[in-house]
């Protein structure tokens, strides 16, 4: 599970030692990965009938998580603009 | 929003070939998206690594506001915390797994799928993009009535990307620097808590 992350991390290393080497073609290959990604998940998910057809409750389940979370992170984001407005004035 | 509809398509068309079995099932035994995963890990570090020059502007933030990402991160898993209770089928460590997506939906999806499959990985990739949509619907609502940072918040790991021209419009321009810090961190620890949240 953890190969994971080690990955990532490798990749930063890699990244900063060729720092001064701008990997321009990177984002691309980020974007071309996620799609394929995406494509085989669909595949996935697609191919399991028990997910197929309860899609409608994992989406309701989906949006019930969204708004909470999305809810609970601007009540402390408004909480820390009230203590931050009261200060001061510039960003 | 342009780009999210481009990925949904990939998602899609893999979903209707999926239902009408257009491809052999033999080409999701092999472990194919697992090598795809790392890779994609790998190319993400790489971009991190390679600009270092992202951290060098974050010099200049306000003190008060270095603490957005942790508001951001805390206040999600409360929101989370307090619906689980009405999911029943569902553990709170897989709530959690799907809300510290933080709208990083590409990224969470495939993860929560290796881990814990494909049901919760479903769950995780609809989840992750309402909370796109919802940030990008509801952006000038959220100003309004809970202050410029709440849709920098509310955007998660996506405000130096997608929801950043929508931020950049409702709470102003001065608010540019926060928000690719903010997204910059909460990117970052994605696959942290996700991989966290999943080995509970």
């Amino acid at each position: 599970m953890f190969i994971v992350i080690a990955c990532m991390l490798a990749g930063i290393a890699v990244g900063f030692i060729f720092r001064h080497h701008k990997a321009r073609f990177i984002h691309r290959l980020i974007l071309t990965l996620v799609w394929l990604l995406l494509f085989l998940l669909g595949l996935e998910v697609g191919a399991n009938e028990m997910v197929v057809r309860q899609f409608g409750k994992l989406g309701f389940e989906a949006f019930l998580l969204a708004a909470s979370g999305t809810f609970g992170s601007v009540v402390a984001a408004w909480l820390l603009w009230l203590s931050y407005s009261k200060k001061s004035e510039n960003v | 929003m342009k780009g999210s509809l481009i990925i949904l398509s990939f998602f899609a068309t893999g979903l209707l070939l999926g239902v009408f079995r257009w491809l052999p099932i033999g080409f999701l035994n092999n472990n194919a998206s697992f090598y795809v995963l790392c890779l994609l890990m790998f190319s993400v570090g790489v971009s991190i690594g390679n600009e270092p020059a992202t951290f060098r502007q974050f010099r200049n933030l306000n003190p008060r506001l270095i603490f957005l990402p942790i508001m951001t991160i805390a206040g999600t898993w409360l929101g989370i915390i307090s619906v689980s209770f009405f999911i029943k089928d569902r553990s709170l460590a897989d709530c959690l797994a799907v809300g510290s997506g933080f709208g990083y939906y590409s990224l969470s999806s495939v993860l929560i799928t290796q881990y814990k499959g494909v049901e919760l990985g479903t769950i995780a990739l609809l989840s992750n993009i309402m909370r796109e949509v919802i940030t990008l619907l509801f952006a000038p609502l959220m100003v309004k009535y809970f202050g410029n940072l709440s849709p920098i918040s509310a955007g998660g790991a996506t405000t130096m990307d997608t929801t950043f021209p929508i931020i950049i419009r409702t709470s102003g321009k001065d608010y540019a620097v926060i928000s690719i810090y903010q997204g910059f961190i909460v990117d970052f620890t994605v696959p942290f808590l996700v991989t966290l949240f999943c080995s509970l």
